[in-house]
């Protein structure tokens, strides 16, 4: 265990290095550079501009600049809003909750949903639901997901209004139920796609599972069919799950953006989206950065849960 | 697919095995008639119209569909709707195919390269892609287009950008393993240089899933396309793309709804239809790989 821990860990800061050298080719490729904050006053000279050039050492080596950028990264220096002047980590900390929130209501409805719809669909291979499943999830994976958060407002806040159009909670009502009754619409959005992907792997998973020796030798000691799927297969084939959801990381978060773009929900995706349209860079590379490592971090613990639930791979 | 059925010449193309299970996956056949009609209707539509696509009427805004002619109705500037639909038809689908080429040859050369070559050079190449796979694509997308200028060539460039790490993976997996194949092996006996044993005896036997990959790769990059230019960050009006068409249509959801309802009906069909021959293909080509 400690050798294999060792090894993604080294793995996983390699790919830091990788990502913050992406990272910082996008800062560079930003308009004005890091500068961008003193090209909006009027009353800077292109002098004023030089000088602050040497001050802030943007006349240093390429390298020596990624190695000062990647150093305050480290320390949790990540620069501040150009908007308001706080310190970018505090502005993402404050959106953080909400993202979170919805990300996880909505994976917790991808997976129960899914993982159901991928065994019944491998238990009953070439059934109609097998096929309804199939079609359904390749035509699911299609829908783009904001327009289906419009359909949804329209059908369900416009025509039948049970549920709020936006927002995550009333103002001056911060119940949960509240909270709760703003997150459905929101989360199953989000959660559409990943129920998809969820289930198409599940099936698969499931079929592996089903057709090794272990399970027909439950089946030959009489065990009921329902406890050798419950008790011999399920187990065996979330397995695989645990690492398709550290992968799957970046594309909820991508769908989180455009999610919380539809239903004015306040977490990272709008704070991004909100950071583009003011040309706050350092919140919008901020934002960029912290999605890697969230990625990064999440393929990691991933991999761990793996390694610890499965000794095939710890011992290996 | 070429070299499969050039070994094979009394067998025409069409009655390849390829071909009959592709055909037999009713799906994917569906799909090709879905995207064949859509973008027949895209390139002659405009035609057939009575509007201009960019012609302002502002005594007509806000028609419904199947008011007199504007059959899908008129947006806020009294624009018919069919008309730009099908204009942002002929975008929509020319980024997302030119962005498939892009990203393709990028995944490919840089997946035949690091798979066969190996070492160092694939180390540095495959986490190169693992370090773009941990951004979230949209995340990438926009801070890109906000950095470049937004003109549609760029955002085709940029959604290559965020999507060529796919292709990358499979063909430096099936390199990988090809290069230990004997043909390999007497390429190098026969003294072929580098450049002829990748791309001139590996990289056929790669085709299949190439074209499995690039088949999703276009779905994706017409999603893609739809995000940013929904989001405002792509294509930019007066151009009319099936994402920027859906930008303001929150707004007028209650008034509106065809707005909103009409352009994703189209993105839907597109994306579904390449998901679709895609999976055919898949099967057809008896390609092993899970990714969705």
């Amino acid at each position: 265990m400690p050798a294999f821990l060792l090894s993604r860990f080294l793995q996983s800061a390699v790919l830091l290095v990788i990502v913050s050298i992406i990272g910082f080719t996008v800062l560079n490729l930003m308009p004005g550079g890091p500068l961008a904050q003193y090209g909006l006053d009027p009353g800077m000279t292109m002098d004023d501009m030089e000088r602050l050039k040497d001050q802030l050492g943007l006349n240093r080596p390429i390298w020596v600049q990624y190695f000062d950028w990647a150093w305050r990264l480290v320390q949790g220096d990540w620069g501040t809003s150009f908007r308001d002047g706080t310190p970018v980590l505090s502005v993402i900390g404050r959106h953080l909750f909400a993202t979170l929130l919805l990300m996880g209501s909505s994976t917790v409805i991808a997976i129960a949903v899914g993982t159901w719809i991928g065994i019944r669909g491998a238990t009953h291979r070439y059934s109609l639901f097998d096929y309804v499943a199939t079609i359904g999830a390749m035509v699911a994976l299609s829908i783009p997901t904001f327009w289906f958060g419009l359909v949804g407002i329209y059908v369900f806040s416009l025509k039948l209004g049970w549920l709020p159009a936006g927002n995550m909670y009333t103002i001056g009502d911060g119940s949960v139920l509240n909270y709760l009754h703003h997150l459905i619409m929101p989360s199953v959005v989000l959660a559409l796609v990943h129920i998809a992907i969820w289930s198409r792997y599940m099936r698969t998973a499931t079929l592996d599972v089903i057709s090794q020796e272990f399970v027909k030798t439950a089946r030959a000691k009489g065990v009921t069919e329902r406890r050798v799927l419950m008790k011999h297969v399920v187990g065996n084939a979330l397995l695989p799950m645990i690492t398709l959801a550290g992968v799957q990381l970046p594309s909820i978060l991508t769908g989180a953006l455009v999610t919380e773009t539809v239903f004015t929900w306040p977490g990272m995706g709008r704070l991004f989206l909100d950071s583009l349209g003011y040309s706050d860079y350092p919140v919008v590379m901020g934002l960029l950065m912290f999605s890697a490592i969230l990625t990064i971090a999440g393929n990691l613990i991933a991999d761990i849960v793996v390694a610890l639930v499965d000794p095939r791979i710890r011992l290996a | 697919m070429t070299t499969l059925t050039a070994t094979q010449a009394p067998v025409r193309w069409w009655q390849s095995r390829v071909m009959r299970r592709f055909v037999g996956h009713r799906l994917a056949l569906l799909g090709l008639v879905m995207i064949s009609a859509l973008a027949l209707i895209c390139i002659i539509g405009p035609y057939l119209l009575p509007y201009d696509s960019l012609y302002i009427d502002l005594r007509a805004r806000f028609a419904p569909p199947m008011t007199g002619q504007h059959y899908l109705g008129t947006d806020p500037l009294g624009r018919d709707i069919a008309a730009r639909l099908f204009m942002a038809g002929r975008i929509s689908l020319l980024v997302g195919f030119t962005a498939m080429v892009l990203a393709t040859l990028v995944g490919t050369l840089v997946g035949v390269i690091a798979g066969y070559r190996g070492g160092w050079i694939s180390a540095v190449l495959m986490r190169t892609v693992d370090g773009f796979l941990s951004y979230p694509s949209i995340f990438l997308l926009l801070a890109l287009s906000a950095a470049l200028k937004p003109s549609p060539m760029m955002i085709t460039v940029i959604i290559a950008i965020t999507g060529w790490m796919e292709v990358a993976r499979i063909v430096e997996a099936e390199v990988r393993s090809l290069k230990e194949r004997e043909f390999v092996l007497a390429g190098r006996m026969l003294g072929l240089s580098r450049m002829h044993i990748m791309f001139r005896e590996i990289l056929p036997n790669v085709t299949g899933p190439i074209i499995v990959a690039a088949t999703l790769t276009v779905a994706r990059a017409i999603l893609l396309e739809a995000y940013v230019s929904f989001l405002g960050f792509g294509i930019q009006p007066p151009l009319p793309s099936w994402g920027n068409m859906l930008n303001g249509a929150q707004q007028y959801l209650a008034t509106a709804p065809w707005l909103a309802i009409i352009p994703g009906i189209a993105i839907t069909i597109a994306v579904s239809s390449f998901n679709f021959i895609g999976d055919g293909l898949r099967d057809a080509l008896d390609v092993r790989n899970d990714t969705l």
